[in-house]
């Protein structure tokens, strides 16, 4: 059965657009046929991460129009076989998102044999991001240990609560799962940052996996790979565990504690 | 620095300052942003069917909608004007 999730936060700047590239790639290096779908209508951004930007001819506003199929707009991943990418529209305004449209477009997606479509939220609860989340089935929402963040991520539950079809229709519920991005181990440590656990205790959501900070994602992002690829990486490591995670596979958090370097390391530096 | 602090006891540290702020806007913000939108136009009929019967006012009830866990409470308080002895 196929599965719409929502990668969203309210927040923006939080990591989201990180996290869709990565965690629809880790699916799709998974075997599993997927679709990314950029809504940040106005400013898109998912084709330049994920390093397809000089591919882009046609978009999601296109397809919904009727000017484009599916399949023309559709842009085939570089780095993964099963993995497509539906990029945003540059220039038109967000209320050309219809909610019938959206509908149109995933169901085709399904009728082409996807098994996961992944949607990537624009910041805010304005139209854009409350069209990224209502179809959603499952969603991720990122969050920073960081007080702005962390109570944006608790209105965008709210709105995935009252919104959401599911929601709408009575159905069984949206499944929430809450991502921590930028966790500095040593700061919490000092008490200078919120723990996981406090995040955790505050928007009451089961912890999908917690991404360290680490100049890794800005290299990625400067060269148009998404994250996950990264050889020796724990940030690819950490996105690994949240995609096995979903899969229902069991995976301890890692890079959650932080060890204070010895006298060697701190006389001869080193990584 | 730390010296100094370990005689003189230290600040509070600044996570557990943010998260004593985020516990008490987000059970805010959850009581005032989740309140169904049908509770005034509920709030307003009631009023209108019990005055049929009582005499009471737009002020003598007051309708609230609470979560607990799993379950929700709808209360609903009607103050009845004191009977007149007769």
């Amino acid at each position: 059965m196929a599965r719409v999730i929502v990668i969203t936060s309210g927040k923006g700047g939080v990591g989201k657009t990180t996290t869709s590239a990565s965690f629809s790639s880790g699916l799709a290096l998974r075997g599993f046929k997927t679709a990314v779908i950029d809504f940040d209508v106005g400013l898109r951004n998912l084709d330049l991460i994920m390093g397809c930007e000089r591919r882009v001819v046609y978009d999601l506003v296109n397809v919904i129009n009727g000017e484009a199929n599916l399949s023309q707009a559709l842009i085939k991943d570089k780095h993964c076989e099963n993995l497509f990418i539906l990029p945003a529209s540059q220039t038109r305004d967000k209320d050309a998102l219809s909610e019938e449209g959206v509908e149109k477009v995933l169901k085709e997606l399904f009728h082409m044999g996807f098994e996961y479509v992944v949607c990537d939220s624009p910041a805010g609860i304005e139209r854009g991001a409350v069209m990224a989340l209502t179809f959603a089935d499952e969603a991720i929402v990122v969050s920073n240990p960081e007080v702005s963040s962390v109570r944006d991520s608790d209105r965008i539950l709210g709105i995935l609560q009252s919104k959401s079809r599911r929601a709408v229709e009575g159905r069984e519920p949206v499944k929430e799962h809450l991502l921590i991005t930028r966790y500095s181990p040593k700061r919490v440590e000092e008490g200078e940052m919120l723990s996981y656990k406090d995040v955790q205790e505050l928007l009451r959501v089961p912890l999908i996996g917690v991404i360290p900070e680490s100049d890794d994602v800005l290299q990625a992002s400067n060269q148009g790979t998404p994250a996950i690829h990264l050889k020796d990486s724990d940030v690819a490591t950490a996105y690994q565990d949240v995609v096995a995670r979903f899969l229902d596979e069991d995976r301890p958090l890692r890079f959650v504690s932080y060890e204070k370097p010895g006298i060697l390391k701190r006389l001869f530096g080193g990584k | 620095m730390s010296l100094l602090s370990y005689f003189f006891g230290s600040k509070p540290k600044t996570a557990s300052v943010a998260k004593e702020r985020l516990s008490l806007i987000i059970a805010h913000e959850r009581t005032s942003n989740r309140a169904p939108d049908f509770l005034p136009a509920l709030q307003k009929e009631l009023i209108e069917v019990i005055s049929k019967y009582v005499n009471v006012g737009l002020d003598d009830i007051k309708v609230q909608l609470e979560k607990q866990d799993n379950c929700e409470i709808l209360e609903v308080n009607i103050t009845l004007p004191e009977q007149p002895p007769k």
